[in-house]
């Protein structure tokens, strides 16, 4: 390798280090026994992490969070398996508008989405509850879903599905029989990363779930109170190792959808 | 293929995408919308009064307070994104060029992983860090390097962009990737071939035909980031607020919709039209098709 190279690796590096910082310090201060976040570390303690698991305020968020990031997922999985067949397999008028209308919220601030939701609740009456933030959620997480769903659509073979209905084979059964089998590793990466970012969604929970805890925005209304700090750092340690669990089962599925097809593998999920 | 077949094709297709169409239309369009229509209502105490109006614009475009707000949000993000994108260039550049194809992929996750990880707490982990009592401060002041904690890394301008630099670092490196890996290689060996050095390949070869993902990073960092919430409350202590900021306080805390709607619209018609012009700056790096 050129001296070019070895300088560009070392960037690399060092720019990896950057971005994973603030996660490697997470679990130093979840451990830790002072109750200031600073430098030296005191001593090795699990406290937080019990203290945490007795809160009841958290136990509800949590909950909560988990109906939310579960629904949202399923139906930002559903609603991406209609857009995914549809843009992989059809040519219809007005394509590239709807398609480009559908993954805006990708791009869009996420406090317009939350804020002119909010409006039209509020507007028509409708109570804010976990079930809002769901609606907000499916929105947010259905562009990630078809990104994802795309590929696993678009590397399908047709004439496998056209030997099904050679065979006999209603649409439905060809889909359920053929297709489905074929996409389910992308089915399964849509709903993991879904999930992961519902979870992890502040502004739309914390403008659109009235009264009821999320993790995120329960996390967010200790950050003032010192005292809490060292127990939502150990919340935050096990946040994280779940998304990363979850997200590594995710590529893990996407990979093994690409390989099932025989395609190359073009990167990652966005 | 017949007429009657591209019907039927288009027909399925339409039916196809409806549900996630009209998802998006109900939960996004309709409130955006509603957002625009009220803009040019009358706010009434409590209610909003169907009374047509171009006084929340001109309350809005008028105020030096919005004004000032609007144009740090722009710098800040405009910050954000030169510093994110430069930053991303060589990273994404090493992943095409240096890295091996076989673990391209591994790369890739490696720098999705912090994205997908609790947002709030990895701004919250920067203050943390950059804080009076952070783990520079309290490291450096540990070691006698310095006797004073250094103030100007918090609650400031410069500590907002890190935090969002750091935030948004993936999607800028991923376009630029994306771009990066199109280019055919043949090309570079035949600029080389033509006698030009390393640099001016680069130059005149790399560089712009990247160029559509620079400008696809660029809009993809630089929307998203003017809309933050949670950096300003966090970082910015509250006292450095950004449009998002002050659009929640007009909606909620002073209750006033029709002129927290005209602020909302007005942000996203800045946005959109900075977008705009720096798309027509580029121009003629996007016509190119490969």
């Amino acid at each position: 390798m050129s001296g070019r190279s070895n300088g560009l690796r070392a960037y690399a590096l060092l720019y990896l280090l950057f971005l994973y910082a603030p996660i490697l310090l997470l679990p130093l201060f979840a451990f830790n026994s002072g109750t200031i976040i600073a430098f030296p570390l005191q001593g090795f303690t699990t406290d937080w992490f019990t203290q945490m698991w007795g809160n009841p305020t958290l136990r509800r968020a949590l909950s909560n969070s988990l109906i939310i990031a579960v629904s949202a997922s399923v139906m930002a999985t559903c609603l991406g398996v209609f857009a995914a067949r549809a843009t992989t397999r059809f040519t219809f008028p007005g394509k590239g508008g709807i398609m480009g209308f559908i993954m805006l919220p990708m791009v869009l601030p996420e406090i317009i989405v939350a804020m002119s939701l909010l409006v039209v609740l509020l507007g028509l009456g409708i109570e804010l509850s976990i079930l809002t933030v769901i609606l907000g959620h499916t929105l947010i997480c259905m562009p990630y879903g078809i990104a994802i769903l795309s590929t696993a659509f678009s590397s399908l073979d047709r004439s496998l599905e056209e030997a099904a209905y050679d065979l006999g084979e209603t649409k439905w059964g060809a889909f359920r029989l053929i297709t489905l089998p074929l996409v389910m590793p992308g089915i399964i990466s849509s709903l993991l990363i879904s999930f992961t970012i519902s979870l992890d969604e502040f502004i739309i929970a914390f403008f659109l779930a009235g009264t009821e805890p999320t993790l995120p925005t329960y996390i967010f209304s200790q950050l003032r109170f010192p005292k809490q700090i060292p127990s939502i750092m150990a919340l935050g340690t096990v946040l994280v190792a779940l998304s990363i669990l979850l997200l590594g089962i995710g590529e893990y599925f996407r990979r093994r959808g690409i390989a099932r097809m025989g395609g190359k593998n073009g990167g990652g999920f966005l | 293929m017949a007429k009657p077949g591209m019907d039927r094709e288009a027909r399925q297709g339409l039916t196809l995408i409806a549900p996630p169409f009209l998802y998006a239309l109900a939960i996004l369009a309709v409130p955006v919308l509603t957002i625009l229509s009220y803009s040019f209502l009358t706010d009434g105490y409590l209610e909003v009064i169907g009374e047509f109006t171009f006084g929340n614009y001109i309350q809005v475009w008028s105020d030096p307070i919005v004004r000032a707000v609007l144009l740090r949000s722009l710098s800040v993000s405009a910050a954000v994104t030169v510093v994110t994108v430069l930053l991303a260039f060589p990273v994404a550049y090493y992943l095409s060029f240096v890295v091996r194809p076989e673990r391209k992929s591994m790369w890739l996750f490696l720098i999705t992983i912090p994205f997908w990880t609790s947002y709030l707490i990895r701004v919250f982990l920067w203050k943390v860090i950059l804080g009076y009592n952070g783990v520079i401060n309290s490291s450096l002041t540990g070691l006698g390097i310095i006797d004073q904690p250094l103030t100007f890394i918090l609650y400031n301008v410069n500590s907002m962009v890190l935090t969002l630099a750091h935030a948004y670092a993936p999607f800028a490196i991923l376009p630029i990737f994306v771009a990066l890996e199109k280019i055919d290689r043949s090309l570079l060996e035949a600029g080389r071939d033509l006698g030009e050095n390393r640099l001016m390949t680069f130059w005149r070869v790399t560089l712009p035909l990247a160029m559509p993902g620079v400008v696809a990073a660029v809009l993809i960092v630089f929307i998203p980031t003017i809309g933050d919430y949670v950096t300003p409350e966090l970082i910015g202590g509250g006292k450095i607020p950004m449009i998002a900021n002050l659009i929640q306080v007009q909606m909620l805390a002073l209750d006033n919709r029709p002129l927290g709607s005209a602020l909302a619209v007005t942000a996203m018609l800045v946005v959109a039209v900075v977008s705009l012009i720096f798309l027509w700056l580029n121009r003629r790096f996007l016509r190119v098709k490969q």
